[in-house]
């Protein structure tokens, strides 16, 4: 009788036993069918989002076509990046006036609120006997970059297509990669950003990725230029390189070996080649992705005098009524 | 009074004296105005400080690398000394074990104040990456701090069983309580050996991880593309740093435990000799690490390196830069050479102004570099191009010390500074355990 029992129940262990692996991998299986048929989930949940048209106006969609529509665009990983693609800058200092065109489309699109702009233009002179000249910077997107190997947490990372981004959702705030950074790009919410949107915060939220940085801004965390990957999805330009109105950028892909300002699409080996192109502090080895033609034959320099503002990058709403000359 | 008797109420646990009570309740007077600018830190953000996109690390970090600077103490005093058998170390090492634990325990907390995210700690574990430096002070600083602990308790067990003998009839409760801190120790020769076995243990491992923990912090600075930071000698640099403060801190402690617990047949002039001796070595070899820092890179400064330099020698940092060299490093060198400047009083002037002086040192070695990036400085708020901390930096900052503070004296109120079962052992009193066990 006891042994009976015994047995009973062994063999009761041995079939449950078999049934739970039996039903993980059949899990297992039915959740790859799923991922397998991603087209053909069309089951409609009765649900709708808001989304904004072509034209800005407010849609409500079905909730299961949003899938559909994001999977049918060009699908990529945020962590792998656009296949096949190489993002490459090139900055022609000659061209450069400090405009500012670049840094006030720059801040308006990426909603910067805070106190430093993550697209600078700088005043520079190597000595007093050499010209003065306008240097744009922004984020380098380097190939080795020295943020993205000291950042303890993967926050900050390296997309195969060159870009290096930010996940502001893991960013634990340390600041190690500010540190790192010899180009001083990098920007830090010190506080909770005082950003505004035109949508409402749901869409934000929804938008929120490392492919659009500062949508929204995150308190604690780390933000820079993000080379637009938002635009380049929509096969569109950065919006530095659109708002400039001397075709100073030239943003491009490596991999085509093709640049374009918006008016003039060209080589991109040729434009190096033949302007001696050069890379900012080529001597650190950190490989950056933005290249600068030297200032030779610029615009004229004093031009952009008039623009300099030595302590301010972000125009802010009240600073712009004190100065009449901005609006 | 018997020698024994005399030994627990010389060097034994011994209430608060209104000295002590005043002492106290300032320090949680201090700790508690931290608290509170913490707090408003974490609600509003480190916007409460005065660092910014250039400083963009500032006196939270040197507070920290003070803090991990100081704990290297509980290496050398207890590991180097024991290994190479420096039987004058006896009466340093407790206090030197209490003194690293509470400065590795504060360097922990002082990192996480000035991250700015502190709710996403967690991702340090989850999404470690090993190749950032500081994935390697998340490691190093808790196993650091596991060791040093250790090294504190596994010495103190034949104490915490005194004083439970010793409370058993007066004091019930707290006989109980160190008691169960004593792990039924009765001195058995299997215990004796398996204490002693783990000791050396973690004596030979505190070490190596004193070493690796000092080059982390030095690798935190020296892995980025930084004037004044980018420095191969930054490692032995820091260790040797780290030596200074921590054998002042407790030089100082020591002489203040001292005076208070009146210990004066204890820790005589004699240690205090020895002791000043391995102080005047370490400040002569930080001195020689500060030459090829500071003096030495002149020569071949490259344009960003010598502003960097100027700035520190006859720039904004100047007169902070040699107060500290000078009174705090140069001047304590050359008095540690002789006898007189070793004897406790001096010794202990010595120290407080030593430690002081690594203190502010931390701060030079991390703002002025962040003020000399690469690409100039503009486009921002003037006030972003100097640094001083704010008043939150300064009430957080006093509160992680005060706290490294109130360690040290609570462990002191309820811990024999000194080796009991050891000093009645060596004094072979009857009353020592050693004697039977032995037998």
């Amino acid at each position: 009788m006891k042994d009976q029992k015994k047995d009973t129940r062994r063999k009761f262990l041995n079939q449950g036993w078999k049934l739970g692996l039996a039903s993980i991998l059949g899990g297992a299986a039915l959740a790859h069918l799923k991922e397998g048929s991603g087209l053909e989930g069309t089951e409609s949940f009765g649900e709708t989002v808001e989304l904004m048209d072509t034209e800005g106006n407010i849609i409500e969609v079905d909730a299961t076509q949003v899938e559909e529509m994001a999977s049918a665009g060009q699908a990529h990983e945020v962590r792998r990046g656009m296949p096949g693609r190489k993002f490459v800058m090139v900055v022609d200092l000659a061209k450069c006036q400090n405009a500012l065109a670049c840094q006030r489309s720059c801040n308006k699109h990426h909603f910067v609120t805070g106190d430093n702009a993550w697209l600078k233009v700088y005043k520079m002179q190597e000595t007093e006997e050499t010209g003065p000249y306008w240097m744009p910077t922004l984020c380098m997107h380097c190939d080795k970059p020295a943020c993205v190997t000291v950042c303890p947490v993967d926050a900050t990372f390296k997309r195969e297509d060159g870009l290096v981004l930010i996940d502001n959702d893991r960013c634990v705030g340390c600041r190690f990669c500010m540190a790192a950074c010899p180009y001083s790009t990098r920007v830090f919410n010190w506080n909770e950003p005082k950003q505004e949107f035109e949508m409402n915060m749901e869409m934000v939220a929804q938008m929120h990725s490392p492919e659009h940085a500062g949508m929204p801004s995150v308190k604690g965390t780390v933000d820079k230029c993000d080379f637009c990957p938002h635009q380049a999805v929509k096969g569109e330009l950065p919006h530095c390189v659109t708002a400039c109105p001397n075709g100073v950028f030239y943003f491009g892909d490596k991999n085509e070996d093709t640049v374009t300002n918006g008016t003039e699409t060209v080589r991109l080996s040729k434009l190096l080649e033949d302007n001696a192109g050069y890379r900012l502090f080529e001597e650190f080895g950190t490989e950056p992705n933005v290249y600068y033609l030297p200032h030779k034959d610029r615009l004229p320099f004093e031009e952009g005098l008039e623009n300099y503002n030595e302590f301010q990058s972000v125009e802010k709403p009240d600073t712009a009524m004190e100065n009449p000359k901005d609006s | 009074m018997s020698r024994y008797e005399k030994l627990i109420h010389d060097l034994g646990p011994r209430g608060f004296n209104l000295r002590g009570k005043l002492w106290v309740g300032f320090l949680l007077l201090v700790i508690l105005a931290g608290i509170v600018a913490y707090i408003e830190q974490i609600i509003e953000g480190q916007v409460v400080t005065n660092m910014r996109d250039y400083v963009l690390w500032g006196v939270y970090i040197s507070n920290f690398v003070f803090f991990v600077a100081t704990s290297f103490v509980a290496a050398i005093v207890i590991a180097a000394l024991r290994l190479t058998k420096n039987e004058w170390r006896r009466p340093f090492v407790r206090l030197a074990a209490i003194v690293g634990f509470a400065c590795i325990v504060m360097a922990g907390i002082t990192i996480i104040i000035d991250m700015a995210r502190p709710d996403r700690m967690m991702n340090l574990f989850i999404h470690a990456r090993l190749q950032s430096p500081i994935t390697w002070d998340v490691i190093i600083i808790p196993t650091f701090m596991v060791v040093s602990l250790l090294l504190l308790y596994f010495p103190l067990i034949p104490d915490l069983a005194i004083m439970r003998d010793h409370y058993s009839k007066n004091k019930p409760r707290l006989s109980r309580i160190y008691g169960f801190f004593a792990l039924k120790w009765n001195w058995a020769a299997q215990q004796i050996r398996l204490q002693q076995k783990s000791i050396q243990i973690l004596a030979l491992m505190i070490l190596p991880l004193g070493l690796i923990l000092e080059s982390i912090d030095a690798y935190l600075f020296s892995t980025t593309y930084r004037v004044g930071w980018d420095s191969s000698n930054f490692a032995p640099y820091f260790i040797s740093g780290a030596m200074v403060a921590g054998l002042g801190a407790l030089v100082s402690v020591v002489y203040i435990v001292r005076r208070n617990k009146h210990l004066q047949n204890y820790i005589t002039n004699y240690h205090f000799n020895k002791m000043g001796k391995l102080f005047n070595l370490a400040l002569i070899i930080y001195l020689y690490f500060n030459i090829n820092e500071y003096l030495i890179p002149l020569f071949t400064a490259k344009k960003g390196e010598s502003e960097h330099l100027e700035s520190l020698l006859i720039g904004p940092y100047s007169t902070l830069f040699w107060v500290v060299s000078f009174v705090g490093l140069l001047i304590p060198a050359i008095l540690t050479i002789f006898k007189r400047f070793r004897q406790p009083r001096w010794l202990f002037y010595i120290a407080i102004v030593v430690v002081i002086g690594s203190w502010w040192k931390r701060y030079l070695i991390v703002t002025p570099t962040l003020l000399h990036p690469y690409v100039p400085i503009q486009g921002v708020p003037e006030s972003w191009r100097h640094y001083f901390p704010s008043l939150h930096e300064w009430l957080i900052t006093s509160a992680t010390l005060a706290m490294a503070l109130l360690i040290i004296t609570l462990l002191m109120r309820y811990v024999p500074v000194i080796s009991i079962d050891r000093l009645a052992a060596e004094k072979e009193l009857a009353e020592s355990e050693h004697k039977k066990a032995a037998i």
